[in-house]
């Protein structure tokens, strides 16, 4: 079987955003841009399950400006087979990128398709589970472990209090959370033989999707910040500050 | 215009998070429903129809239902969702896990981890790790929303709603549960304790963890936090991480020992009323956050602090 596994360029996780002065987004005009950590997961056990011999093909996929094609190249040098990407200016909201993926589940049919549990820019966690519902797939989200046997995927989900498994039917779609891999670093020798992968440039309108954004951000503002704390000398007067100032204990 | 709110459950009794769910409900100025989807489910129900603000309580009962599988429960709110203008879940596991689908198959947008309630149609809710707040307009004809539940305070109880039960939703047969394993804990749960103390990989192992932050937790009645890296060194399960992949958090005391305060830790805690560090790095993050900043080692510190308390 075949795994799509979209990836999603965003603000690289170390750096610390700074909202604009005009409160229209954030300033990613010079920052650092990686791959969505928990896409890299997702990369990673699709490329995982192939060398287990559980999947034939790994296709990553990647929707957005011109540049979400460097993502696409770490996912091959990684180990995906080739690339799609979606090519567009337009702010796309989940919604709209489960739209696409719709569209090439559709036409690739994939035994799977393996997401991250949510993209560290926009904080959404929606991308697979509306996916799920577009393709009327069934959906084991925050997956820590996922074993394919046959036509069934058990898969284990990180949920409140503890862990959870569940049986889904093939085709699926798993999105990842943090422990359920770690994935291997790139080596130059991958870079370089990434670079000679198949990539496909397709547009929205190919695909025959609307990606208007649905939500209108009206404003971006810093959070209210605390006020500056103190240093406290020893653990007495920690304990004198906890019950007579700050009346918590 | 009619609000839904779509009830978190253990069968026998409501999650907590259910109650700020309907607090941000209440906010939207409409009447508030509350659906409860279960298998044996009518504690439950009881439960809701207390809650203040509640005007009515949708109870479906069924096999399909026993396990919250995303599939079922989806179709059992897609089955009522005409009725409704918003539809609210609380930003759990299990309500991220339902309401992006229902949200789909009405072809609208999701609004996800709600903080505030501008308008009927305007949100605030954190972005990039809660390191900007954007506000968000939504020209859906449904809301579907996910509630931050530290973003609201816990509606009251005293309420006297009327019961009505529903047909429950076929079995999609599609996914089917296999097995739970719950970590035990004695402890107030974490996304609801007043006070938290919680380790870092400054404890070194999942012995001494226990050890130092046992007594403490003990002594304050606190529920255990942990960071990411103590999770990751298997210092301490991973239901106890408190961070942005982890669980929201805002008690009224959160004492962080031996950890550094990256962005992905803090964006889990910083809404906290009292933050507590003890670090024995000067340069530390979670000191520029900290209300009260204790420069010691943690292995003197804490036992020092349990005996003084």
């Amino acid at each position: 079987m075949k795994i799509l596994v979209p990836v999603k360029r965003v603000v690289d996780y170390n750096v610390k955003v700074r909202v604009k002065a005009d409160g229209t987004g954030v300033d990613i005009a010079n920052v650092k841009m990686s791959m969505n950590p928990f896409d890299e997961i997702a990369v990673e056990e699709a490329v995982r399950l192939k060398e287990k011999g559980a999947a034939t093909e790994v296709i990553a996929v990647s929707c957005g400006v011109a540049q979400c094609q460097e993502t696409l190249r770490t996912a091959m040098a990684i180990g995906a087979d080739r690339a799609i990407h979606v090519e567009t200016d337009v702010e796309l909201q989940p919604l709209a990128v489960a739209k696409l993926l719709a569209a090439l589940v559709a036409k690739e049919q994939p035994g799977l398709v393996i997401l991250g549990k949510q993209a560290i820019d926009d904080d959404a966690n929606q991308t697979g589970q509306m996916l799920a519902a577009l393709t009327q797939l069934p959906q084991a989200t925050f997956a820590s472990k996922v074993e394919v046997a046959g036509n069934n995927a058990e898969v284990t989900r990180e949920i409140d209090g503890g862990l959870e498994t569940l049986s889904v039917t093939l085709p699926a779609i798993v999105t990842t959370d943090l422990r359920l891999n770690e994935p291997r670093y790139v080596t130059l020798p991958n870079i370089m033989k990434a670079k000679k992968k198949p990539l496909e440039n397709v547009k929205p309108e190919d695909l025959g999707v609307d990606v208007t954004p649905r939500l209108k951000t009206l404003k971006v503002a810093e959070p209210a910040g605390r006020k500056a704390g103190i240093k406290v000398p020893d653990v007495a007067t920690l304990v004198d500050k906890l019950k007579n100032e700050a009346k918590v204990l | 215009m009619t609000t839904l709110v779509i009830a978190e459950h253990d069968h026998a009794s409501l999650k907590g998070a259910t109650l700020n769910t309907v607090t941000a409900a209440t906010q939207l100025g409409a009447e508030v429903h509350v659906l409860v989807a279960g298998h044996n489910a009518g504690a439950a129900a009881q439960a809701a129809a207390q809650i203040a603000g509640v005007a009515k309580v949708l109870h479906a009962d069924g096999e399909s239902l026993a396990h919250g599988l995303a599939e079922n429960v989806a179709a059992q709110v897609l089955a009522i969702a005409g009725q409704y203008s918003h539809i609210l879940f609380p930003a759990t596991a299990s309500g991220k896990n339902v309401a992006p689908r229902v949200a789909a198959q009405l072809d609208v947008a999701q609004i996800s981890d709600i903080t505030k309630v501008v308008s009927a149609d305007t949100f605030e809710r954190p972005i990039y790790a809660g390191n900007a707040i954007a506000t968000v307009q939504s020209a859906d004809p449904v809301k579907v929303i996910t509630v931050r539940s530290t973003g609201f305070d816990a509606a009251a109880l005293g309420g006297s709603a009327a019961i009505e039960t529903q047909a429950a939703a076929a079995d999609s047969g599609k996914s089917s549960f296999v097995k739970s394993e719950i970590a035990k804990s004695e402890r107030p749960e974490l996304t609801a304790a007043k006070i938290i103390v919680s380790g870092g990989r400054a404890l070194g192992s999942a012995e001494k963890f226990n050890e130092v932050m046992t007594p403490l937790a003990d002594k304050l009645g606190a529920a255990i936090g942990a960071s990411r890296a103590a999770v990751d060194a298997g210092y301490a399960p991973n239901d106890l991480q408190v961070g942005q992949t982890g669980k929201i958090v805002a008690p009224q005391l959160y004492i962080a020992a031996g950890i550094s305060g990256a962005i992905q830790h803090l964006a889990g805690m910083k809404d906290s009323k009292v933050i507590v560090a003890i670090n024995k790095d000067p340069e530390a993050p979670i000191f520029s956050v900290a209300d009260y900043s204790l420069e010691a080692d943690l292995f003197t510190a804490v036992p020092e602090l349990v005996k003084a308390l």
